[in-house]
């Protein structure tokens, strides 16, 4: 019943987007022949990749390709994101001086400049010395980035656990990392989930920002595909709709997860 | 057992407001007494409890638990609290563990038994506090006075030799109240070693070897129970009792 009318609404609203969208293409009258059928061969495509290969077979189009490799960045730098949070946020609540200040100039300095910016400065100056791959640069960059977010997700998450928590553990004799292991950390996660998951959806999106360093992504396949095809609206929708589909499986894993995870409440 | 001698603590207040929760504060505690504290709130009683497994530093003097100076730059204060229980005012049950792993979890990771031995253990607490039916159910399907009872077995679980009840039943319903005080009393009578700050007279009345009054960070009167609920001597603490007798 409460789905039907979701999906009733859903569609009302697709229709008049749609309606609108013609209505209005119409009216600055641009003409625009579509060619979505140049599409699918940027997706899969079946042939020779190259001119010696010895027989025709399924391959996948740049548009996959770049797909796999942004999930691939995306997946990556989600995991240290996170390894970089957790140090973070908990060293920002420390009682250690030094912890509290270093962790914090990280935080400011990594959220007050632009993303951009830290890629070209890892990709050209740090991957310079250390001889990084672009890839690696990317990873860095973006790891480097959302973990400062991360880590002050962190942060807010254990502070909202009641400090009550802390004592009773720490009175049945437990050492402070095994209450945050035990009791401070798996509460905190639950109410992090949330923000967490809108940071990794974050994430997704500003990795197409690592395309300006020549790394084969999907916004940066995309751009060379409409160089080639001039069909700039086909594969640009194309590549949101590309993007959107890995967002939206993040959203739904996480809300699965939160759902799983409420049985204690 | 326990030996408080000197012992100073300030608070400042986030408007730069000092106040003496303990001034100058000496007591001494023996093994298998039950002391009750009472006094206005404000007066440090939670305080000196809380200093006594160190979830309060202290700013002056001394506190030992069966010797070991529990505030010591060198101690090994997680070793020292093993040995002391501490029940809270809220309960401050893990809500995200059943009933059952409340009172396991730091059986396994601090005294490193197994997990069959801890819920053994944990069966034998359970029952004990008449709520063993309860074990695979979270904390938040518990009643106030459930919780309460299960916090009370989590913190025997470890087998301390001293008990803190910090206002263990001050957030409880009226009618949960006895519950939780039956289990005390038992404990009591059992021989175990209690430091109860509380407003429930009866109780002190009725278990304690000695009550203590406490103001201003202060022991204002000591003394057995009938002496104190017959003819206390002190001013401020015959005024205390009429208000809340």
């Amino acid at each position: 019943m409460k789905f039907t009318r979701r999906s009733a609404i859903t569609v009302v609203v697709l229709i008049v987007a749609s309606y609108l969208f013609y209505y209005f293409f119409m009216r600055k009258g641009i003409t625009y022949s579509w060619h979505w059928y140049d599409v699918p061969k940027y997706l899969f495509y079946y042939g020779k990749r190259f001119s010696d290969d010895p027989a025709p077979a399924w391959h996948m189009g740049a548009l996959m390709m770049g797909l796999v490799l942004t999930l691939k960045i995306s997946v990556v730098s989600i995991i240290f994101a996170i390894i970089i949070g957790l140090v973070v946020g908990i060293a920002r609540l420390s009682d250690e001086p030094i912890t509290k200040y270093l962790s914090s100039c990280y935080v400011e300095l990594i959220r007050g400049t632009p993303l951009l910016v830290q890629i070209y400065i890892i990709y050209f100056f740090i991957g310079t010395m250390l001889r990084l791959s672009a890839f690696a640069a990317g990873a860095a960059a973006l790891s480097i980035f959302e973990g400062a977010y991360v880590g002050e997700i962190v942060r807010a998450g254990i502070q909202s656990i009641h400090k009550g928590q802390m004592e009773a553990a720490r009175s049945l004799g437990m050492s402070y990392s095994q209450a945050m292991r035990h009791i401070i950390l798996p509460q905190a996660m639950k109410r992090i989930i949330p923000p967490l998951a809108g940071q990794f959806i974050s994430l997704i999106k500003d990795s197409s920002l690592v395309s300006v360093i020549a790394l084969a992504d999907l916004t940066f396949r995309a751009q060379q595909a409409v160089a080639q095809s001039l069909n700039a609206f086909e594969i640009y929708f194309t590549a949101a709709g590309l993007y959107l589909v890995m967002t939206f499986t993040l959203s739904m894993v996480t809300q699965y997860i939160e759902r799983r995870m409420a049985v204690s409440d | 057992m326990i030996d408080a001698q000197n012992v100073y603590k300030t608070f400042i207040t986030p408007d730069k407001r000092k106040v003496e929760a303990l001034v100058d504060f000496t007591l001494h505690i023996d093994r298998g007494e039950v002391v009750v504290i009472i006094g206005p709130s404000g007066s440090g009683k939670s305080t000196f409890l809380r200093c006594i497994n160190r979830l309060e530093e202290i700013d002056e003097g001394k506190i030992t638990v069966e010797g070991q100076d529990l505030h010591a730059p060198k101690a090994d204060i997680n070793k020292i609290r093993e040995e002391i229980g501490m029940v809270f005012q809220h309960f401050n049950l893990f809500p995200h563990k059943t009933v059952m792993e409340n009172v396991t979890l730091a059986q396994e990771v601090v005294r490193k038994r197994s997990k069959k031995e801890a819920t053994e253990i944990a069966e034998a607490l359970l029952k004990k506090v008449g709520i063993l039916d309860k074990k695979d159910v979270y904390p938040s399907q518990l009643s106030g006075g459930q919780q309460q009872r299960v916090a009370i077995a989590r913190a025997l679980a470890m087998q301390p030799k001293v008990m803190l009840f910090d206002e263990a039943t001050s957030a409880l319903d009226p009618e949960m109240i006895g519950e939780v005080l039956d289990v005390m009393k038992t404990l009591a009578r059992e021989g175990m070693t209690m430091v109860v700050v509380t407003h429930e007279m009866g109780f002190a009345r009725e278990v304690a070897d000695r009550v203590i009054f406490m103001d201003a960070g202060r022991i204002v009167e000591t003394g057995t129970p009938e002496h104190f609920f017959t003819s206390p001597e002190n001013e401020r603490t015959k005024l205390f009792l009429s208000q809340i007798l």
